[in-house]
């Protein structure tokens, strides 16, 4: 069982901070594996656990940096891993990314079973990627998985949770799965140690690796771009009260008689 | 017209398990009719997929939304959705009508298709639109939050069709429509090549009921972790009850066991815009307040003066809800 799992290094979303213009302050935000892939990741391991010879092969498009990223899930369990990592390949929409890390699984896992993704990243929170991937290589996807019910060397069953209620699909492989977070926190020893996973050697795959053509990576690759990018500043009041229990429920009152009688 | 070939906005019509027309579909119909005439009066067209001779049930309900064109696709294996014939059968369609816009409702059906409709298309998508407009080029232009709601980015896409997904409940349906002679279109097409691997073993309904009341509510009171106990959100329907209002809770909460998910706001929950909403001990992240922040008029009660939910909210009481809340109560019994 081979399983290419895709994973991201995002900036921490809960330690952003703003500049004086407004604008996002990159330098000296901590970066960290995206949450969503930290359970991909999770379910890949499990599956290792239960079906021998299973081979993960971890995959990040990213800077240099995200090497402690992989050496981390290497250590975890994970069998290899690549960084997808070019100047080229920068300011990628979802698009040119799906495209890039297809490519990167072509290329260097050719007979994958399984792609397993996170379902959202917490930076850009598209959702996309997955099955961008997955249209790239033309292969079935299966998106929003929340459980493992059951898998043997032909085809896998697990659960879904979308908006209207709880479906269990059946699928044969090669298949793409988008993985939610699960109910508890990620606990897995760090099986190979960290000694292990140092001494693994990293694939580093650039543009010329992957045998794509500059124009169709990166920046230059991607059909969106940002127009613009601003701060999300409420209009709303903010006024504040201060008061004793009998005025603020005096006030909570008007406040709703107001909208009362507007309705009326 | 910024490009001969391309022009009119196609919406895709989700059906519910229930074979009903998705809210959202109506939320993007009526922000298509503001694109549309800034685009100088270009068609609206939809599309959707039914069991055979489903769409009948569809055709007064289509002409009175005063759309041009429905294409329809139907066939017995269309009763649960396939993201292997939906995308291709709609990239097909998509290459031979070629729409300027390309809708989709950010449900998790939506969110499902559209990249992979976009991917084949090689064309961009923009996810989770809060906002649609048109440029002076003449271009969509889509605005999204990013990182967690902090950032928002105006999107531009270079190439046709210009997709984007919307949640439900982003924006208002208040069109009154022109009827129009739609035109119902049966294209052809064929299984070839097509096989979807995915087998459905069985569906378990989560929702009470299709209509969640947060769509509709004029008045939403929520619950956070501040409220503590069940103790602390009966006390909190009964506040709803008093004034007639729906009531929401924070992931917190549900996580608590407090509320039921399908009551919950915010980034992974629902996205509503009532006329008033009153959050009670609710501190206010950014993941709660992007569900919200839209309604009309906020009130927050909490007893830390420094909670962020004070940043958005019109009117911020400092105050415990045990005490207010009570009171408020015992005043309205009187
Ligand atoms: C990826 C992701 C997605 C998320 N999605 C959502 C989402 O969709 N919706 C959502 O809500 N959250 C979401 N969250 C969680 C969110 O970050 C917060 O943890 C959550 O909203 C906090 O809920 P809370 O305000 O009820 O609880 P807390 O943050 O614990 O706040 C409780 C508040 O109650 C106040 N309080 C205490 N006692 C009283 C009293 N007696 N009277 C009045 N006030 C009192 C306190 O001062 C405090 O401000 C998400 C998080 C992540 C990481």
């Amino acid at each position: 069982m081979k399983i290419a799992l895709c994973v991201k290094q995002v900036p921490d979303t809960n330690d952003i901070k703003w500049t004086e213009n407004n604008t996002l302050q990159r330098e000296g935000v901590e970066s960290i594996l995206n949450p969503f892939d930290a359970y991909a990741a999770e379910f890949a391991l499990d599956i290792k656990d239960k079906l021998k010879n299973t081979e993960i092969t971890v995959f990040t498009m990213g800077p240099n940096q995200a090497q402690d990223m992989l050496r981390k899930l290497l250590a975890l369990g994970c069998d290899n891993a690549v960084l997808i990592s070019d100047r080229k390949f920068a300011g990628a929409d979802t698009y040119a990314t799906g495209k890039t890390i297809a490519q990167a699984i072509k290329t260097l896992l050719p007979d994958f079973d399984l792609i397993i993704c996170g379902q959202f990243a917490v930076d850009g929170d598209t959702a996309q990627t997955g099955p961008c991937i997955a249209s790239f290589l033309d292969i079935a996807q299966v998106t929003y998985v929340k459980e493992l019910v059951n898998i043997d060397n032909k085809s896998i069953e697990v659960t879904r949770e979308l908006d209207d209620g709880t479906e269990r699909v059946k699928v044969t492989y090669p298949v793409l799965l988008c993985k939610l977070q699960d109910d508890f926190e990620p606990s897995r020893p760090l099986i190979n140690g960290i000694k292990e996973a140092l001494k693994k050697e990293i694939r580093i795959c650039d543009l010329n690796c992957l045998g794509l053509e500059p124009e169709n990576v990166g920046l230059k690759g991607s059909p969106t771009y940002v127009s613009k990018a601003f701060r999300n500043i409420s209009n709303h009041n903010a006024q504040k009260y201060e008061l004793s229990t009998e005025e603020s429920v005096k006030l909570l009152d008007e406040k709703i008689k107001s909208v009362e009688v507007k309705n009326a | 017209m910024p490009n001969g070939e391309n022009s009119g906005i196609l919406i895709y019509a989700q059906l519910t398990r229930e074979n009903y027309i998705h809210t959202v579909f109506f939320e993007l119909l009526d922000k298509s009719k503001e694109l549309a005439s800034k685009l100088g009066g270009v068609e609206i067209n939809a599309v959707i997929f039914t069991t055979p001779n489903l769409i009948n049930e569809f055709r007064e309900s289509f002409q009175n939304m005063g759309l041009d064109k429905v294409y329809c696709f139907e066939n017995d294996l269309f009763k649960n959705y396939s993201t292997e014939y939906y995308s291709k059968l709609i990239v097909n369609l998509v290459n031979y009508i070629k729409p300027e816009i390309f809708l989709i409702g950010a449900t998790t059906q939506g969110r499902d298709l559209a990249p992979r409709i976009s991917s084949a298309l090689h064309t961009g998508l923009t996810a989770d639109c809060t906002g649609l407009d048109i440029n002076e080029k003449g271009l969509l232009a889509a605005t999204r939050p990013t990182f967690g709601g902090e950032l928002m980015a105006t999107i531009l896409c270079k190439t046709y069709p210009q997709m984007a997904t919307v949640r439900p409940g982003v924006f208002r349906v208040n069109s009154v429509y022109d009827k129009k002679d739609t035109e119902f279109i049966f294209p052809q097409y064929s299984f070839e090549g097509l096989e979807d691997r995915v087998k459905i073993l069985d569906f378990r309904n989560s929702v009470d009921s299709i209509i969640n009341e947060l769509d509709s509510a004029e008045i939403i009171v929520a619950g956070g972790m501040g409220l503590k106990n069940e103790q602390g959100f009966a006390l909190l329907k009964d506040f709803a009850k008093s004034i007639g209002a729906t009531v929401g809770a924070t992931r917190a909460a549900v996580e608590a066991g407090l509320a039921p998910s399908s009551i919950q706001i915010g980034q992974t929950g629902k996205t509503v815009r009532p006329k008033l909403y009153i959050a009670c001990g609710i501190s206010g992240a950014i993941q709660h307040i992007v569900g919200m922040e839209n309604s009309e008029h906020i009130i927050a009660i909490n007893n830390d003066k420094n909670a962020p939910i004070f940043e958005i909210a019109d009117t911020g009481i400092v105050g415990d809800f045990f005490e207010i809340i009570p009171k408020y109560l015992e005043t309205k019994g009187e």
